[in-house]
């Protein structure tokens, strides 16, 4: 069930890179939110006219909380990073298919690139919640980038790479030396030729591999057709089919 | 409470709120938000004969105050639709319109006799001026000689309410809505998307896998409002508007200014729940304003 929720902000924190963490929260009984969906947000802006879709960072439907972490990117997220506490917005949630969750016994790898960690954190508390402890492999520019660390370090084991070396590893996620290990599970989310990279490692092993894209969308309920993705299938709206994906249906080259 | 059933030429409509093809699936998508039966009616989207994987991606820009779409039609064809779609649909009590489209005469023709096979589907909007296909579409809403061909051809095997959708993309739009009118049109409505384009600046490149698309939403709104008033005073079918409304005030114009019903686009991208608004918003103006039947406000204006 998808609503039109009103959500107070209690707080909107600049964490750095650009990016902003805005923590939500509502007295309406909010709907079963899986990790992996995404919210549509309303910008009160006569220079915005469609809702932004953002992936939920963290959320607990039961005390009517929710986080969005997002990065600065165009003019919608520009002016949703002015919005102030006490003020509310209004939220279609919750969006797209969730990922798939692993087994208690499989070990599993996140791979985020920017802010396309941001999903990844509520994937991970939630694993954490049911005995999982996932290996969370962040890919930023430089050391500088690297926001809420102390934040994830609690629902992930961490490793890095930076591409100037300034921390962890140097270089990209795909050739960080983690992956030397044995995964069962990896989830990805980010640059596209990031999780391209992911994808072809994943597929030369035989691993399971889910990745999150974020295509351009209108409405977020399959009504508009306008943030398809090319699948095995056909042109699949992401805002319904997805936004997560299993690389065995996507058509990227390996 | 005023009265806001509608006749339409034999199409009967609870209230003159209608949705606009391509904005509002199948309806299931919007059931979480409005009671479909509480509408006038909603359009599905653009039906073809044969299925269409529609443009590369990607297919929308937002532009100021509005939006441009290259979709391209992409549907799985009308058996798909009988088989499919129309068994769930048919126990929806309110009209369920189907937009068809077609890139020849007979393709139109054919998809317009499969679809008036269907007891619950009591009209058909003839899609004649989509402007992101590249054969058919808006080739045949921008002459007055192939719409009035294509308007033939399925007239010929549509038995029921036959509403001819119009292109903004004309030197002169009341020559095509008496052309269509004249080849037995029961309706038109208008406007569908205008022709826009976008380009990024970064890469240099157009944003739309196409090039060019359909713009929509309240950008579009004062000249479909130009076009639903000059076409309300030459045709003598109803009119059907839509262009940019994204409130009751903007549909309560369009009934102003010549408008039987109004169909509602863009906007439930960004409220969902905007129909039943703009259904109570029009009952609210009609009380507050001494009506008591919304067909008293109908092209008012042009008394």
């Amino acid at each position: 069930m998808k609503k039109l929720v009103d959500f107070n902000i209690e707080e909107n924190i600049a964490v750095g890179a650009g990016c902003f963490l805005l923590k939500l929260h509502t007295d309406e009984q909010l709907p079963e939110i899986l990790p992996g969906q995404f919210v549509n947000v309303m910008i009160e802006d006569a220079g915005v006219l469609l809702r932004r879709p953002i992936s939920i960072h963290y959320a607990d439907a039961k005390k009517g909380i929710l986080e969005l972490l997002v990065k600065i990117a165009g003019k919608g997220t520009e002016k949703l990073s002015h919005i102030a506490k006490g003020e509310n917005i209004n939220i279609l949630i919750p969006l797209g298919m969730e990922f798939t969750m692993p087994a208690k016994e499989d070990n599993v790898l996140l791979v985020g690139g920017g802010v396309g960690i941001a999903p990844l954190y509520y994937f991970a508390k939630v694993m954490c919640d049911n005995g999982i402890k996932p290996t969370l492999l962040i890919g930023t520019r430089s050391a500088g980038d690297i926001i809420l660390k102390e934040k994830f370090s609690q629902v992930a084991d961490l490793y890095y790479t930076t591409e100037d070396g300034s921390y962890g590893e140097k270089g990209y996620p795909t050739q960080h030396s983690v992956l030397l290990n044995n995964f069962d599970k990896i989830y990805t989310c980010g640059p596209t030729p990031m999780m391209k990279g992911i994808a072809a490692y994943a597929n030369k092993k035989g691993i399971f591999c889910e990745v999150s894209l974020e295509n351009k969308m209108a409405c977020g309920i399959g009504a508009c057709l306008c943030c398809v993705q090319d699948t095995k299938e056909g042109h699949k709206c992401v805002c319904t089919t997805g936004p997560v994906f299993n690389i065995n249906d996507l058509k990227w080259q390996n | 409470m005023a009265k806001l059933n509608i006749d339409i030429n034999g199409l009967s409509l609870k209230n003159p709120v209608l949705t606009a093809s391509g904005t509002f699936g199948y309806g299931f998508e919007y059931s979480d938000f409005v009671n479909l039966e509480n509408l006038g009616g909603f359009i599905v989207k653009g039906t073809t004969l044969n299925p269409r994987e529609g443009n590369p991606y990607p297919r929308m820009a937002e532009t100021p105050s509005g939006m441009l779409n290259a979709v391209g039609l992409q549907n799985k064809g009308a058996q798909y639709f009988v088989d499919k779609i129309y068994p769930a649909l048919k126990g929806i009590n309110t009209n369920v319109i189907v937009n068809v489209s077609g890139s020849s005469v007979p393709d139109y023709a054919k998809c317009a006799e499969m679809i008036n096979e269907l007891d619950h589907i009591p009209a058909i909007e003839l899609n004649i001026s989509c402007p992101n296909v590249k054969e058919g579409g808006m080739a045949f809403g921008t002459s007055c000689g192939a719409a009035s061909e294509v308007v033939k051809a399925v007239r010929d095997v549509y038995k029921k309410h036959l509403i001819v959708k119009l292109s903004p993309n004309v030197t002169n739009i009341q020559e095509i809505a008496l052309a269509v009118e004249a080849a037995g049109a029961d309706s038109v409505s208008l406007i569908n998307t205008m022709m826009g384009m976008a380009i990024d600046i970064k890469s240099r490149k157009p944003i739309l896998s196409t090039i060019t698309g359909g713009l929509s939403g309240p950008c579009v709104k004062p000249v479909a409002l130009r076009m639903v008033w000059q076409v309300a005073k030459a045709v003598k079918i109803p009119v059907i508007g839509l262009g940019g409304i994204a409130s009751a005030a903007d549909a309560i114009e369009f009934l102003l200014a010549g408008a039987s019903a109004i169909q509602i686009g863009t906007a439930n991208f960004i409220d969902p729940s905007i129909t039943q608004k703009v259904i109570d918003g029009i009952n609210l103006y009609l009380d507050e304003n001494g009506f008591d039947d919304v067909n008293q406000i109908i092209g008012l204006i042009n008394k």
